[in-house]
């Protein structure tokens, strides 16, 4: 403090008689601009709370306000169920929920919204029970499904701003540099991290480890963290680092997969170059190893993956079949690992690869896509979310937003599970608008989008077998019968938000 | 046909289903459990009912865990299980039994 | 003419495959009654095969069941519900003679009489699995008008020849035999399963040799080897190019009333003809070998 008031003293002197700019202060010793008063003694460490009441408490949290979580731990997360356990017990109310996804493992959130702590849910999907409570009308607001894109977008336009993000990530320094591909709990890419990270108000890293200054790389960068605090286990690595999916042995996958190949092949965009993205359905996963025969059989590479990245895209990629993998989330152990270790393969926030109103996404300009589907209508429009029943059991992910920016979405389906139709004639909820479909890929036959007659041409010309939604659907009843419609009641429990934020479809409470 | 012992028929797995069914005393008893009876629920219980009529079963309980098995599955195991189910209770239900069983192939069609 | 390359197995009581087997397109489905039941499943599969047969999505395919011996206590009551469902093709198992063929025919005719269907058109094939049964192939082969063709059955075989399966020596006479006693009767010959559903390599090999013998088509167990079969048999794009040349220049031959066809100055003849339409006709059912 001494030498504060010397140095002040000398400046003092120096302006003296000097008029400045209104709005522009004279130097006020060096310690003046920094917040925390004590942070010079304690600069370095000045981040790292003891415990997370400590950093709850440290971050300004209210009741009424957002906090915001990602999921790329997946079900093996820890860190949503504990944070929300604690801020449950220091009587937080009334809080907004805006995790990234939500699944399976996050049924303990079904007691805080009982009792209260949380009041309103942005999520990109839902499973298992706490899907199924809100289904049947758990809370009194309805639940907002975005994608991943959308999410973005939402913040930037100012509707979902957070105010306190909680991010788990598997090593953090004390100064808040932070990333997911070391560490025990390693997931992987950060991409809904990073997001959270450049916009929320406080920032929280909760961590399971406490590397050594400077951790890199760094996918959360210590100018955007505020506190740092490490709690026994953000998640269980047995649950967050699944190997990589085995190739499917169901022959009605692999026939799926080797026709969703064909149309990739015939598409019309299969050239040296090209880029892709699959999704982590066993059918699309097998896609990429059929693709691998023709493109070897063809000479051609691919420029760029997109997306949820497998072991079967880090495959081809390491066999030089592909240039650069751009990972918003690493799907299994296999894709995390190469993120860790191979230099082409790069980490993306789901900003880059999917904010319609980003200054540019990578899913604007990626060729082909297969996608996956629950139900999709003669439209094309598909549903990712409701099941047969009714219920939310899934997830509107990047679905509409990779949708609307390839050049050729794919939808991916079998034409009947058991005895449930995936072609319907009108979707339960319609997450993905049909006009951004291209092809629709069953075991019974391809049906390609009316409004891409130039596709249907080609893949006619190549021999495949192309026929009509129509005509897949009439097959669809003819084995099943016409499904009975879902009952529902009037009470919306969701609204589906499409990627720039407006309402595509609600979805109802189911009847009891 | 009378239903002179409890029988079944079918298996657990997808797309399939598990029919018990056993004596009555007097009329149709049919507890119907499905993995999609949301949308076809009354459609399973009608294929159940004709296929019972048309063997002309009046006084049965009728048990069903459905996976999701399509309306020419239900028949076969509907009436396998009814086929089993009237093999008097003394006789073993043997595969020579079974073989021998007179079958009236136009009631199943 | 039929083409036969594929013959999928099913085992009969499976509820799910008999749901979605059509997919797989094979030339040929057949449903078994036989080894892949058990015992106390045999009613069971006999009515769900029943039923499967009469669905219309099989309908465009050929059907075929293979039933369980007559002499056992269950063939007759399988003949009699596979007949009634409408079956294409009734697959007799171990046939050892000539007389186990018309056995089965005298069966068949009584109950397409007994339920109304056309007399004869219930077709049937003989599946050799014995030392017997490839003595008497011929016999066999020409048992009945209603035989599309005879099958070898490599693992009952191989029992009854106190060997077992390998690299093919061991199957290399019943082969030969089967097929020459197909030929000499103008029915289909097939080959036997290839049960090592993950080695694509060796099932391959195995088809690229049958394939060399003459055989129509092979048994399969897993729809995964379908496809692998299919472009096995597919005529690559030269044989294509040059069946096309042979048939244009037979054809402008035809209409120019010559009665010998040269191309690039050689002769070609009515047998090379002939080959060059079968080989147009695969390509047109399997497309080219990729």
């Amino acid at each position: 403090m001494i030498e504060d008031t010397i140095v002040t003293e000398n400046v003092k002197s120096r302006l003296a008689g000097v008029l400045l700019p209104p709005g522009i202060g004279p130097f006020g010793g060096i310690t003046a601009p920094v917040s925390d008063p004590a942070a010079r003694t304690r600069r370095n460490g000045r981040k790292l709370c003891g415990d997370l009441d400590e950093a709850i408490r440290r971050s300004g949290l209210k009741n009424g306000m957002t906090v915001s979580f990602h999921h790329a731990f997946r079900e093996g997360d820890k860190t949503i169920n504990t944070v929300m356990e604690r801020l449950a017990v220091l009587g937080f109310r009334d809080l907004t929920l805006a995790a990234s996804s939500l699944l399976s493992c996050n049924a303990p959130l079904i007691e805080h919204i009982r009792s209260g702590v949380i009041r309103k849910i942005y999520t990109s999907g839902m499973r298992g029970k706490l899907a199924e409570a809100i289904s049947h009308g758990l809370m009194a607001e309805p639940i907002h499904i975005h994608s991943h894109g959308g999410r973005v977008h939402l913040m930037d336009c100012g509707e979902l701003a957070v105010d306190v993000a909680f991010l788990g990530v598997s090593t953090a320094d004390e100064f808040g540099n932070a990333n997911g591909v070391s560490g025990r709990s390693h997931c992987g890419s950060l991409g809904y991290a990073m997001v959270d990270a450049a916009r929320a108000a406080q920032v929280v890293l909760i961590t399971e480890e406490i590397v050594a200054f400077p951790n890199a790389p760094a996918s959360i960068r210590q100018d955007q963290v505020d506190l740092v605090v490490a709690i026994g286990e953000i998640g269980d690595p047995s649950k967050i680092a699944v190997g990589a999916a085995r190739m499917t042995s169901n022959p009605r996958e692999l026939l799926i997969a080797r026709l969703a190949a064909d149309v990739i092949e015939h598409s019309g965009w299969f050239e040296d170059g090209f880029s892709l993205q699959t999704g982590s359905g066993a059918s699309a996963t097998a896609t990429t190893r059929f693709l691998e025969t023709r493109m070897v059989r063809k000479g051609i590479k691919a420029g760029f993956a997109l997306g949820g990245i497998t072991g079967g895209i880090v495959e081809l990629h390491q066999k030089g079949l592909i240039g650069k993998i751009f990972d918003t989330q690493s799907f299994d152990a296999v894709a995390a690992e190469s993120l860790r270790t191979v230099a082409t393969h790069y980490e993306i926030s789901t900003n880059s690869y999917a904010n319609p109103s980003s200054k540019g996404a990578y899913c604007d300009r990626v060729d082909l896509v297969i996608l996956s589907a629950l139900e999709i209508d003669l439209d094309f429009n598909v549903n990712v979310i409701t099941g047969s029943d009714g219920v939310m059991r899934g997830a509107s992910g990047g679905h509409s937003d990779v949708a609307a920016g390839a050049n050729l979405p794919i939808v991916v389906a079998p034409l009947i599970r058991s005895r449930i139709p995936t072609v319907v004639r009108r979707v339960t909820t319609v997450v993905t608008p049909g006009d951004t479909i291209g092809v629709l890929v069953t075991d019974h036959g391809i049906a390609v989008n009316p409004n891409r007659p130039e596709i249907a041409a080609r893949l006619k010309a190549a021999g495949l077998p192309v026929t009509t939604i129509e005509d897949l659907y009439q097959r669809a009843i003819a084995l099943t019968g016409e499904p009975e419609p879902i009952a529902f009641q009037d009470r919306i429990v969701g609204l589906i938000r499409y990627r720039d934020g407006s309402v595509i479809d609600v979805v109802r409470q189911v009847k009891a | 046909m009378r239903i002179m012992r409890e029988a079944l028929a079918g298996t657990l797995e997808s797309s399939d289903l598990m029919v018990r069914i056993a004596p009555r005393a007097e009329g149709l008893e049919i507890v119907l459990q499905s993995e999609v009876i949301h949308q076809f629920g009354i459609q399973i219980e009608k294929v159940v009912r004709e296929t019972l009529a048309r063997l002309d079963v009046v006084d049965a309980l009728v048990v069903i865990e459905d996976k999701g098995a399509l309306d020419c599955v239900i028949k076969a195991r509907v009436q396998t299980a009814v086929l089993r189910a009237t093999v008097a209770p003394g006789d073993a239900l043997s595969p020579r039994r079974i073989a021998d069983a007179p079958v009236d192939w136009s009631a199943l069609s | 003419m039929k083409l036969r390359r594929s013959m999928l197995f099913l085992p009969g009581s499976n509820a799910a495959m008999l749901s979605t087997a059509f997919v797989f397109r094979p030339d040929s489905i057949m449903f078994d009654l036989e080894d892949a039941v058990s015992l106390r499943e045999k009613d069971a599969a006999r009515i769900l095969v029943f039923h499967a047969l009469q669905m219309p999505v099989y309908r465009d395919i050929e059907t075929v069941v293979r039933i369980n011996p007559l002499s056992s206590p269950f063939g007759l009551t399988d003949l009699e519900a596979v007949v009634r469902a409408g079956v294409d093709v009734v697959r007799l198992p171990k046939t050892d003679s000539a007389d186990d063929v018309r056995a089965l025919e005298r069966e068949v005719e009584r109950i397409e009489r007994d339920c109304g269907r056309a007399v004869g058109s219930t077709r049937l094939m003989a599946a050799i699995e014995s030392a017997s049964g490839v003595v008497n192939a011929v016999a066999i082969a020409t048992a009945s008008p209603r035989l599309i063709g005879i099958a070898l059955a490599g693992f009952d075989y191989v029992m009854d020849m106190q060997t077992e399966r390998g690299d093919g020596t061991e199957l290399f006479y019943a082969r030969c035999a089967v097929l020459h006693a197909a030929r000499y009767a103008r029915i289909d010959a097939f080959d036997v399963v290839y049960a090592d559903v993950n080695n694509d390599a060796g099932f391959l090999q195995e088809v690229e040799l049958i394939k060399r013998l003459g055989f129509n088509g092979k048994s399969l167990i897993n729809p995964r080897q379908i496809d692998l079969l299919h472009n096995a048999f597919a005529p690559s794009q030269e044989e294509v190019d040059y069946s096309h040349r042979v048939v244009a220049a037979a054809e402008q031959g035809e209409r120019q009333g010559l009665g010998v066809v040269s191309l690039s100055g050689k002769m070609i003849d009515a047998p090379v003809i002939e080959h060059a339409r079968v080989v147009l006709r695969r390509a047109e059912a399997s497309g080219v070998r990729k």
